[in-house]
């Protein structure tokens, strides 16, 4: 499927920076009749992605992290990368209520499930984690 | 972020202004649990109303400072809460050990 646009950016991996992403998500989203509902939707879900690459892919050091939006015909696609430690049992982790840290609620894959139309993890311990998640949109919406 | 707390009728009101997230986490933690130290009351008030933003992170805290206020026997309360926020307290379960309401004075009347 064609990509109909594109807008990506790097940043450091620091706490300040989780909100300009999910800003940033929330203005490419904007291109889209997407209700103020649907914009807080991706706005959680871009959070929760960019803040667990911070605490838990790179445990509060410095490293990149890049997000690339893509619009697509019926789509909004929302990839986030890291390079840091990896995940090393996903599907434990996509669990309701699995967090390593107890004052943290692990809900942060259940909010990225529940708020988007697609979500795919990829990870390899040590080399880093890529979460790919789509919201879909009808036709005929783009501006 | 901006927190202010203070007490009224025995209750530790906490006021809180701006995005709950993980950037603010700790210090929302902290500003809550040494204002419960230092005040010595059982009960706290979460003022929601100029929260625009609350992810995973943000309710992370809120269920940490309910597990130690109910474990000493004190009470949780939220009130208003923006309709943007009000889906991921939905989502994630909180509502059903945490209740809200629509204002200070009506969540102060139920204790």
């Amino acid at each position: 499927m064609a990509i109909k646009n594109q807008f990506q950016i790097y940043l450091y991996s620091l706490s300040e920076n989780v909100a300009i992403a999910r800003v940033t998500a929330a203005a490419f989203a904007a291109q889209i009749d997407f209700t103020l509902n649907e914009i807080e939707e991706i706005r959680v879900a871009v959070s929760e992605a960019v803040s667990n690459a911070v605490i838990h892919g790179y445990e509060n050091k410095i490293g990149q992290i890049e997000l690339v939006m893509k619009l697509y015909e019926d789509k909004l696609e929302f990839i986030i990368t890291d390079h840091g430690k990896g995940i090393e049992d996903i599907a434990l982790a996509r669990q309701p209520s699995y967090s390593s840290d107890p004052e943290r609620m692990g809900l942060g894959f259940v909010f990225m499930e529940s708020f988007m139309d697609e979500l795919e993890v990829i990870s390899e311990v040590n080399n880093g984690t890529t979460v790919r998640m789509a919201k879909k949109f009808l036709l005929n919406t783009a501006h | 972020m901006n927190i202010t707390t203070f007490l009224k009728r025995g209750v530790l009101i906490v006021r809180v202004e701006g995005e709950l997230d993980m950037h603010v986490a700790n210090q929302f933690r902290e500003r809550v649990d040494h204002a419960l130290e230092t005040s010595g009351v059982k009960h706290v008030l979460f003022n929601l109303e100029a929260v625009r933003f609350v992810d995973s992170s943000g309710l992370g805290v809120i269920l940490g400072r309910y597990k130690k206020i109910n474990a000493a026997g004190g009470n949780v309360l939220v009130t208003n809460i923006q309709t943007s926020v009000l889906q991921i307290f939905e989502l994630s379960g909180l509502l059903k050990i945490i209740k809200l309401y629509h204002s200070e004075a009506e969540a102060l009347e139920s204790l």
